[in-house]
This record gives structure tokens, C-alpha cells and sequence, in this order.
């Protein structure tokens, strides 16, 4: 399949499925408001892509055309001072990571790099991409998601209209916060075209207390008496011996046994303070062992991109959100019934999880039973092969009034049903 | 003067069977009707607005939260949703044709979950109220907006609210997990939880700051966060305001995000020293007081950096809190600075933009002109973190043309905050305050996507009118779809 952005001449320009699928690259704002309007008055529904790394989340779904708009490429703004940066929906997180970088600044949402996950390696996930799937890496614990960032854009709404919602300054509360709306809507509500977000100081350095050898009881409740200590924490992860035993960090990989995980960054005198004080907090739960900047940041970058589970990809994986205290209780009841690998983040309320690729129904009735017995959350299938994206229910169903909510939102922004139509709900 | 919507007759001429059906569904005192009980409802924090609402109704649970907005959906019936009633832009501004529905009984703390950092509330308990059950724990609610005592959880979800520690901390928005609501139709939903982000849409993000214009919160978790172990505050004082921000921006530059950093101009700084003698400087344009929380270390070596830049940009006054009771006595003068100002001036309006934090020597600036042109004294406390500023302005209600000349001065600032790239308001809500104003910063595409939203959660208007929008919510206009086929498609485009 031609893959917009990547067709290097125009004579590529069908899809191998379907003879009437054109994709239309557009230079700017009013290019997509152009090809909007016409997609609604058609009907024509458009599957909207940026760099391409994340087509393969979300349900399988059979859209029309493509609107191609990583030429809305570019930071067009950035002061450091002001702890704001403005930029193209689909410039590249690598280019905004540069620019941060530059200054000592940070996204503090940790974007994750799926790449590896979803295997689209020669794809380029962009800042629109990470913003519309509400993507957040270990330090949403402490840090937010991507919703907790975006401070404002301008899109275009499923009539063909340029809007724009929010602003560029940290604290703003004029109108409704739509920012929080696109975030996580999977490009259902409109099409991004530029962004604003917070963006922060990079800390100065980075710290892991690793613990060997507990299980997943122990391993959380360690994790919880760090989280509820005065010690600034930044991440915190369990990682069951079969998983740990996949790091790329000799230390962890080489530990024979499970590997949990607390992260504190700051200031070196902080950080060494800090470190000190949870290594005595923790130490009565068993052998601990302090890692330096290099080795953390390279463990919470596996962790943050679940590497652990990007070399078997006929694996379907899920993403749990739960309560953290229950986090072990939700795994304890997946791996009683299905042959299933998984691991925690923030400490314990997200749970990934790989199952075996005989599983009818990838485990989904498994899986959302065991959430909804332990406090609730929701389950997301993060990676599965078209067909089982289609049959399986992708994200969390949603009871009766909310969903008729949800289809009303849709509706106040896309009444046409055209904007990646199906994409998080059928008719959504 | 704001004009609100023109009340209903008819639903007027209904007053007396709206209150029947009313008290079927909430016994007993839950209805209030005389006009002197429902005088004590009239007004929010902007006292200069006033309006007695219809009926006051104050349910107890949200069965009957449920069946009040059904009878109101159902029978036409405007509703105005109130907390404690604190808000600064009228956003709980009865209407002579509405119902006022009150959630003060609504005050019970349902659930403390230490072992996942939150608590589970009603939306009547006071923001204070929420850290003072749990602070025994060493926990805290982060939010602190200055009416933390008084003001609501609910109300904090409607207005978004801040405080002073959001740059670090986060607002209300960053610090809830999940919610029960009642839309307009009488239907319950839940949003979240005590897990992180919700499946589907984020709907908790978007009523989180929606003025009670989407629906009535009947439950709520919030996070709560673990204290930090210590907290120091530094005094500064400089000659000029640009020499402060300077400093302000040094401090981001170096990378300290600050648990709060204030500054005040020099109106704010003798107002509030008068008040309560904290011993600021009087002699200086620009106070900041810059707060540190963390371990002593931290504080300690950050409390080093941010003196040496403070020195840099030519502070006259450097005092580092020796004791936790002088840190709180840097901060009284701070805290005091409304009621302060409140006693230099019979009355005063409390502004609420946010502004590009560079932009502030050129905003005091412009304000100090305003301020003689429209002849009121005005007096600045700024959060200078996160760039929201509050110019107090003075006038006397009592003098023919005061409220009116303060009105336009308050607005004249609010234009000149979007102006220099910021925004109408940082924390306080548009309200009825700022609706007229919406469209300094908005155009007709942004308000309309705006109000299609609200048409979603409330298709017949019902729920808070008058507020927020410079217009009323036309769903079935707004919902129209013009379709235009056939039209060419773009031929330059490039096509794949």
C-alpha cells in the first residue's frame, strides 16, 4: 500500500485493496479544510495520517481516502522562558526532542516510542500522533499524559472548518477545555494542524533503586511505600523475572529474578539525598541496587516503548489501566487463565500484557472481567492483527448513556462521519 | 452593564407548580421559596451582580439531583448549579426564571484510598476540607485556590481552579481521576476513577472548567499527593518590575520550577503591609516571594542558585524563611492581599488574565496609563510562574459612575492580555464577567465548535445560560450540515 508522505512520485497512487482510494497531501491548514469540506460533502470518509507509525492502533477499519498532512511539519515557536512551544501537528517528536533538548527542556510526559512495538520502525511518530493517542510514559505517574500538556491548538472540524481552542500560556481557563477532548480522540473529532504545549526543565539527573527477587505482591507494595513516602519519586515499574530478563540492561537482564523499580531525578544533590533515604525505606523489602543515569534512562526507555514485548509480534498486547493497589490483583487473575507474559508501570495502575497468539478473542473477555472485578479501569488492545482489531472490541466498551454521549460529541464536531469514522467506536 | 437572558414568562407563570413537583422530589427544607431565604442566593464572589432565582432546591443525593434536572429538562425549566458560591465571574449568577440548584448537602468525604493516593468525595466538600482528612497521613489535596476554605470540590471541577502552587503542582484539572454526573436529561454517567485516563473521549478534561454549562457532579476522586518533607520561601525585592520578571525568567531558565512564585507591585506590597506588617519592603516596584518544597538538600542548593540570580538582576531585599513561621508570615501579606486592598478602597474588582510572562513590564506599563486615564487606582499581585495576573481595581460602588468606569478598565486589561498573546482568564471563569469578551479571543467558527459541544451534553439550553457565551446556544441552527456537492476538487493538490 502507497503510504502517504512516503510515495516518492505521483504516479504511486492507488492502494493495492481498492482502485478508488486517492490520498490527498495537503501544505497547510487550508489545504486540509479544502479536502474536509468536499470529504463531507461526499461522504467520502478519510483516514488521516501523519508520520504513520501508529496506523496499526485503534480498530481495523476499511476508510475511503487518506488525507496526508505531514507537511504541517515545523516548530514555529518555541521560548524556553515561557515553557511553551508551538509546532506543525506532524513535526517529528525526534525534531521537538532536539530542540528541547537544546535548551535542557523536556516533553515531561515521556512520550512513548511504539515503533518497535507495532513494528513500523520506518515510520516517524510526530507530535500530533503522540497528542491524539494521549500517549504517556512512565512519568504520567507524577508527570501527566499528553492531555495534561496540551495547551491549545487550531484544527479542522469534520465540516471543513478552521477552529482553534485554548492558547499558548500555562494557565488558561477561556472556553472549554477542548484540548483535553482531542487528546485520546484518535483523530475522530478533527484534524490537528497546530499545537501548543507545556513543556518543562529536564531534570538535571536521573536515579533507579532497582529491588531483585520479589513478587508481584511484594514488588508493588515496595513500590507503594516509595510512592507514599516524602521522597519525590518519578517512575516506578515491576518487572516479573521473564520480562527483566529481556533488558537490554545487563544489570537487570543479568539479575536472574524479577526487577522492581523506582526512579528519582532532580538535582544531584536531591536525587543523592533522595536515593539514600528510599534505599533504607526499601531495603527491608530485600536487596536493592542504585543504577546511574546512563543505565536508567536506558531501562525506563525499554519500559516507557515496551520493548519487552516488541520481539514476538504475533503476541496480541494489551494496555491496562487500573488502580495501583490492584494492579497485581488484575494480573494474578490474567495469568490463572491465559498464557499471558506482563509486567507494571506506575506502580502497578498500568499493566501491559502479552498474550499467546491462540487465544481466541486475544483474551478481551478475560482481560475487561479481571479490570472490572478489581475497582475498574479499562483495557485497550494495543497490537493485534487487523482481522482480531476488527472482531475484538479495541477499546473499553462504554455503557449505554456514555456511549450515546460519546456519539453526541462526535457528532457537535463530525456530523458527517468522516474524520477516521470507527476508528476507537463503530458509528463514532 | 451584562444583560442576561430575558426570563421565560411562562415558565414564571409556572412558579408554583415547578415548586410543587419540586418538593415531591426533595422533602422538607430541601426547597426553599420565601424571598427573603432565597435573597441569601442572589449573588456569587461578583457581588456586583444580583438576581433572587426562582426556587432554591438543595437535594441530598443524586437520585434526586437525577429527577430535579429531569423535571427541569422535561418541563423547560432553566437550572443554575451552585457550589459555596465563591466564584469571582458570576458563574453561579441565579436567573429570575431558574432553578438554583444548590449541592451544599452534598459535604460527605465517602472514601480515603491511601494505598492509591486519592479520595473519594462529595462535590459540597471544601477544598480545605479534602487535605484536612488526610494531612494527618502526611497527604494533601494540591489545588489551593484563596478561597480554599469556603470554596467547593464541585465548584473547583467547574471553574478549573488554581492556587498558587499549579505551576509545580498542576490544576484541578491535573489532579482528578474520576467523577459521577448527572447530565441535563437526568441520566447518570461515570467518568473514571481510580485508575489513570478513561476510555473514549475525555470527557472528565472537558466538564472539568465547563462552568456548570454540561452537566451537575454528584461524586468525585481526586488525587491526593504526599507532602514534601521540607518547604523554605525566599523574600525579594527589586527596583523596577522588569528587574523582577528578569529574575523570574532566569530562575525557569535555570530549570527550578518553584512549588509558588509570587510577585506584587508596589500598590499590593503597601496595601498588604499595612494589613499585616509581614515586613516587606516598602522601598522597591517589584516584591516576589519564591517558594522551594522538597528534601532540605534540594531546597537548600536551589535556595543558593535562585539568591545568585536574584543578586544578578539587582534585588535590594534577599530574606530566606529561617523558620516555618516566617515562611508563612512571607506569605500572609500575600495571602492578605485582596481583603488588604479591600481597605484602602470601598470596593474592588478582582481581574483574572493570564499573559506571556515577558510581556509583564510592558503590561504594568500599559495598565499604569489605563489607570490614570480612567482615573481608579489599581494594585497587582501576579502569579509569576505561570504568568496569571490579578489587577485589583479600586473604586467606590457608592459614586454615580465607579462600578461602570472599573468595568470597562477591567475589561480594557483583559483585551490587552490577549493582545500581548495571552488570555481572558487564568482561573476564575468567563462566567457572565467575561462572556462579552469571548470574542477578543475567539471568532465565530471557534465559539460555534464551542457551543456544538454544549449542544451534545445539553441540546435545549437548559443548564447555566447567560453564562460563558456572548450569545445563547441555538442547537438546531448550529447543527445544521450546508452541503455544497459537486464542487471542484482542488485540481492543484497534490494526489497519491
Amino acid at each position: 500500500m502507497c503510504i502517504a508522505g512516503r510515495c516518492a512520485s505521483p504516479t504511486c497512487r492507488v492502494s493495492e485493496r481498492d482502485a478508488n482510494v486517492e490520498a490527498f497531501r495537503v501544505a497547510d491548514a487550508k489545504q486540509a479544510a479544502d479536502v474536509i469540506s468536499w470529504a463531507a460533502a461526499e461522504e467520502r470518509p478519510l483516514e488521516i495520517v501523519g508520520g504513520g507509525s501508529k496506523r496499526g492502533l485503534g480498530r481495523a477499519t476499511q476508510v475511503g481516502n487518506m488525507l496526508d498532512v505531514s507537511g504541517l511539519s515545523g516548530i514555529s515557536d518555541y521560548e524556553p522562558g515561557e515553557l511553551v512551544l508551538t509546532a506543525g501537528a506532524a513535526t517529528p517528536i525526534p525534531d521537538i526532542e532536539r530542540a528541547l533538548d537544546a535548551e535542557r527542556q523536556m516533553l515531561a510526559f515521556e512520550p512513548p516510542d511504539l515503533r518497535a512495538l507495532l513494528g513500523s520502525e520506518d515510520r516517524t511518530p510526530t507530535l500530533g500522533g503522540v497528542v491524539s493517542c494521549n500517549l504517556g510514559g512512565p512519568r504520567r505517574v507524577t508527570g501527566g499524559a499528553a492531555r495534561d500538556h496540551l495547551l491549545g491548538f487550531h484544527a479542522v472540524n469534520g465540516r471543513g472548518e478552521l477552529f482553534k481552542s485554548g492558547g499558548k500560556v500555562v494557565k488558561n481557563v477561556t472556553g472549554y477545555d477542548l484540548s483535553k477532548l482531542v487528546c485520546g480522540a484518535y483523530g475522530t473529532l478533527c484534524v490537528l494542524t497546530e499545537l501548543s504545549v507545556k513543556v518543562l526543565p529536564r531534570p538535571e539527573t536521573s536515579r533507579t533503586i532497582l529491588l531483585f527477587g520479589l513478587d508481584d505482591i511484594t514488588g508493588l507494595a515496595a513500590l507503594m511505600d516509595g510512592m507514599n513516602s516524602a521522597h519525590e519519586y518519578s517512575a516506578c515499574a515491576h518487572l516479573p523475572q521473564v520480562v527483566a530478563g529481556r533488558s537490554k540492561v545487563p544489570v537487570v537482564s543479568g539479575a536472574a529474578a524479577s526487577v522492581t523499580a523506582l526512579r528519582i531525578e532532580g538535582p544531584a544533590p536531591s536525587t543523592e539525598f533522595r536515593a539514600g533515604k528510599l534505599n533504607d525505606l526499601l531495603r527491608g523489602h530485600g536487596r536493592t541496587h542504585l543504577i546511574d543515569d546512563t543505565d536508567s534512562r536506558a531501562l525506563w526507555a525499554e519500559i516507557r516503548d515496551v520493548l519487552y514485548f516488541s520481539a514476538d509480534r504475533s503476541r496480541p498486547v494489551w494496555r491496562l489501566s487500573v488502580a495501583p493497589a490492584q494492579g497485581h490483583k488484575v494480573a494474578s487473575d490474567i495469568a490463572r487463565q491465559l498464557d499471558a507474559e506482563y509486567f507494571f508501570d506506575w506502580g502497578g495502575g498500568l499493566l501491559w500484557v502479552a498474550i499467546a497468539a491462540d487465544v481466541a478473542d486475544a483474551g478481551a473477555q478475560v482481560l475487561r472481567t479481571a479490570v472490572a472485578a478489581h475497582g475498574g479501569g479499562h483495557a485497550t488492545l494495543m497490537r493485534a492483527p487487523e482481522g482480531l482489531r476488527a472482531s475484538v472490541p479495541v477499546f473499553e466498551p462504554l455503557p449505554d448513556a456514555l456511549a450515546a454521549l460519546t456519539a453526541r460529541v462526535k457528532e457537535s464536531f463530525d456530523p458527517r462521519r468522516i474524520l477516521n469514522p470507527g476508528r476507537i467506536y463503530a458509528g463514532v | 452593564m451584562l444583560l442576561m437572558p430575558d426570563p421565560d414568562q411562562e415558565v414564571l407563570s409556572r412558579r408554583a407548580q415547578i415548586i410543587t413537583a419540586l418538593q415531591a422530589i426533595v422533602p422538607g427544607e430541601g426547597v426553599i421559596t420565601s424571598e427573603v431565604e432565597r435573597r441569601a442566593y442572589e449573588t456569587d464572589g461578583l457581588t456586583a451582580y444580583r438576581q433572587p432565582p426562582l426556587v432554591v432546591v438543595l437535594p441530598s443525593t443524586t437520585a434526586q439531583v437525577s429527577a430535579v434536572l429531569r423535571y427541569c429538562h422535561d418541563n423547560n425549566v432553566r437550572v443554575v448549579p451552585r457550589g459555596a458560591g465563591t466564584s469571582l465571574s458570576g458563574g453561579a449568577l441565579p436567573l429570575e426564571d431558574a432553578v438554583l440548584l444548590g449541592l451544599g448537602k452534598f459535604n460527605r468525604i465517602l472514601d480515603i484510598d491511601l494505598a492509591n493516593r486519592c479520595a473519594v468525595v462529595q462535590p459540597g466538600v471544601t477544598n480545605l476540607g479534602v487535605t484536612a482528612a488526610v494531612q494527618h497521613e502526611g497527604f494533601y489535596y494540591a489545588p489551593d485556590p484563596s478561597s480554599q476554605i469556603a470554596c467547593t470540590i464541585g465548584g473547583n471541577i467547574a471553574e478549573n481552579s488554581g492556587g498558587v502552587h499549579c505551576l509545580k503542582y498542576g490544576l484541578t484539572t491535573n489532579n482528578v481521576l474520576g467523577i459521577e454526573m448527572v447530565l441535563v436529561t437526568g441520566e447518570v454517567i461515570r467518568i473514571g476513577g481510580k485508575f489513570v485516563d478513561q476510555a473514549g473521549y475525555d470527557l472528565l478534561g472537558v466538564m472539568t472548567g465547563s462552568e456548570g454549562l454540561l452537566g451537575v457532579i454528584t461524586e468525585v476522586t481526586v488525587r491526593l499527593k504526599k507532602k514534601a518533607s521540607s518547604a523554605r520561601a525566599i523574600l525579594l525585592g527589586f527596583p523596577t518590575s522588569e528587574a523582577g520578571g528578569r529574575c523570574v525568567a532566569d530562575i525557569i531558565a535555570a530549570g527550578i520550577i518553584p512549588g509558588g512564585m509570587e510577585m506584587m507591585d508596589r500598590p499590593a506590597i503597601h496595601a498588604a503591609e499595612a494589613f499585616v506588617h509581614a515586613d516587606y519592603p516598602l522601598d522597591v516596584e517589584a516584591l516576589l516571594i519564591v517558594e522551594l518544597d522538597g528534601c532540605a538538600p534540594e531546597v537548600d542548593h536551589l535556595m543558593d542558585v535562585i539568591e545568585k540570580l536574584a543578586m544578578k538582576n539587582g534585588a535590594v531585599t534577599s530574606r530566606v524563611s529561617k523558620s516555618e513561621a516566617e515562611r508563612e508570615l512571607f506569605w500572609a501579606g500575600r495571602k492578605a492581599a485582596f481583603p488588604a486592598v479591600g481597605r484602602l478602597s470601598p470596593d474592588y474588582y478582582c481581574m483574572d488574565g493570564t499573559i506571556p510572562r515577558k510581556t509583564l513590564p510592558q503590561v504594568l506599563s500599559r495598565m499604569r496609563e489605563m489607570s490614570d486615564k480612567y482615573g481608579l487606582r489599581v494594585a497587582n499581585v501576579f502569579h509569576a510562574g505561570d504568568g496569571n495576573l490579578h489587577p485589583l481595581i479600586m473604586y467606590d460602588a457608592n459614586k454615580a459612575d465607579e462600578l461602570h468606569r472599573a468595568e470597562e478598565f477591567g475589561a480594557d486589561i483583559l483585551r490587552l492580555c490577549v493582545e500581548v498573546g495571552g488570555v481572558l482568564t487564568g482561573e476564575h471563569g468567563v462566567g457572565v464577567e467575561k462572556r462579552d469578551l469571548m470574542d477578543t479571543m475567539f471568532n465565530e467558527d471557534d465559539l460555534n465548535q464551542q457551543q456544538r459541544l454544549k449542544c451534545a451534553f445539553d441540546p435545549r439550553a437548559l443548564l447555566n445560560p447567560g453564562k460563558v457565551f456572548p450569545q445563547l446556544c441555538r442547537c438546531a441552527e448550529l447543527g445544521r450540515v450546508h452541503v455544497h456537492r459537486g464542487q471542484v476538487r482542488f485540481p492543484d493538490l497534490p494526489r497519491f
